[in-house]
């Protein structure tokens, strides 16, 4: 009888392995740029194309990066959520058009509305590979210091904002810059 | 004939129809064999199962093109790995390096086939060991008897 118990075992490790598989995002993966340094950049506005962003001009706040384009499905989705989160005025959000058209990207805002402090460019999605975005909208939170503290990989959710992103804003708001 | 040789034509066109159809120019052997391992081993993150050389995502269109302007530049196989992993960590390698958090991966399973060995060999010497006798208890003789015997009735009422 005893001899049943080993292979029954070994069976329900597997079933609770293959279990929680099942409740695990393969897209959700972890991002080696977490608690480093924002990736360098500058970038043309989509409103005023001939002025530059670059990331020491946003320095000494904590901003939410928000990595977003036209032809994304699941930003749309995304978009009344942040349109909320601008409303609060709790964290400045930069919004990166990536591998979009301007006129297309400004078509979107002209329609959802614009939550975005500031729109960047990025069209041949160069900005993008530096801040590894594999699946847009991705949203980063920047500290004070210009680090990246978590990054939110699809849409944000009225949930994930009250959860992780406004306790985190307050908490890195604490910090000296 | 004509439909044989159509066919065949169609057949020959199926071989270019991969993905990653643009053409480079290397300054030499070795950046174009430099460039076609790594697109080869690097993964793509939007279809996770496929490398960057198969996959037509945009993603993976302009990582070549990332690539093979770092080669072009000079840049060895160790910095363009670096850059990889430095932006989507070490998920974009199908070849992870041997780390902590990959230790598992990596050896888990020759520690399962070591204990694999170890259960069969256990089982081995278990039954080696085991009383082997000839003889068996009387009860045992006569049930045998009896099945053997209803055996026999059977088959000749059946002839």
């Amino acid at each position: 009888m005893t001899r049943a118990w080993l292979p029954l075992a070994i069976f329900a490790v597997l079933v609770a392995f293959l279990y929680k598989g099942l409740s695990l995002d393969p897209k959700n993966i972890p991002s080696p740029l977490i608690n480093k340094p924002a990736p360098e950049f500058s970038l043309p506005r989509l409103y005023q194309p001939d002025e530059v962003l670059s990331k020491k001009d946003l320095l000494g706040r904590v901003w939410l990066m928000n990595v977003w384009a036209s032809w994304c499905v699941a930003c749309k989705q995304e978009h009344p959520v942040l349109m909320i989160l601008a409303k609060k005025n709790i964290v400045p959000i930069v919004g990166l058009n990536y591998k979009d058209t301007n006129e297309k990207g400004k078509d979107w805002l002209k329609h959802g509305g614009n939550p975005y402090n500031v729109v960047l460019v990025d069209q041949d999605g160069r900005a993008g590979i530096d801040w590894g975005v594999y699946g847009v909208p991705e949203s980063f939170l920047v500290d004070k210091k210009g680090m990246i503290r978590h990054k939110f990989t699809g849409p944000l959710t009225i949930n994930s904002i009250e959860n992780e992103l406004l306790p985190l804003v307050r908490q890195l708001n604490q910090e000296p810059s | 004939m004509k439909r044989i040789l159509l066919s065949l034509l169609m057949l020959l066109a199926s071989a270019y129809s991969y993905a990653g159809i643009e053409v480079h120019t290397f300054s030499t052997s070795q950046q174009e064999a430099d460039y076609k391992q790594l697109i080869n081993e690097l993964r793509c993150l939007v279809c996770q199962n496929q490398n960057i050389a198969d996959s037509n995502a945009d993603l993976a269109k302009d990582l070549r093109r990332e690539i093979y302007g770092m080669i072009s530049n000079g840049q060895n196989r160790d910095q363009i790995v670096t850059f990889m992993t430095d932006r989507y960590g070490d998920f974009v390698m199908y070849r992870p390096p041997f780390k902590p958090s990959t230790a598992v991966l990596w050896a888990g399973p020759f520690v399962l086939l070591g204990l694999g060995v170890i259960g069969l060999l256990l089982f081995i010497r278990k039954r080696k060991n085991m009383p082997v006798s000839d003889q068996i208890s009387e009860a045992d003789h006569t049930r045998a008897m009896g099945i053997l015997d209803n055996d026999n009735d059977n088959k000749s009422n059946n002839s």
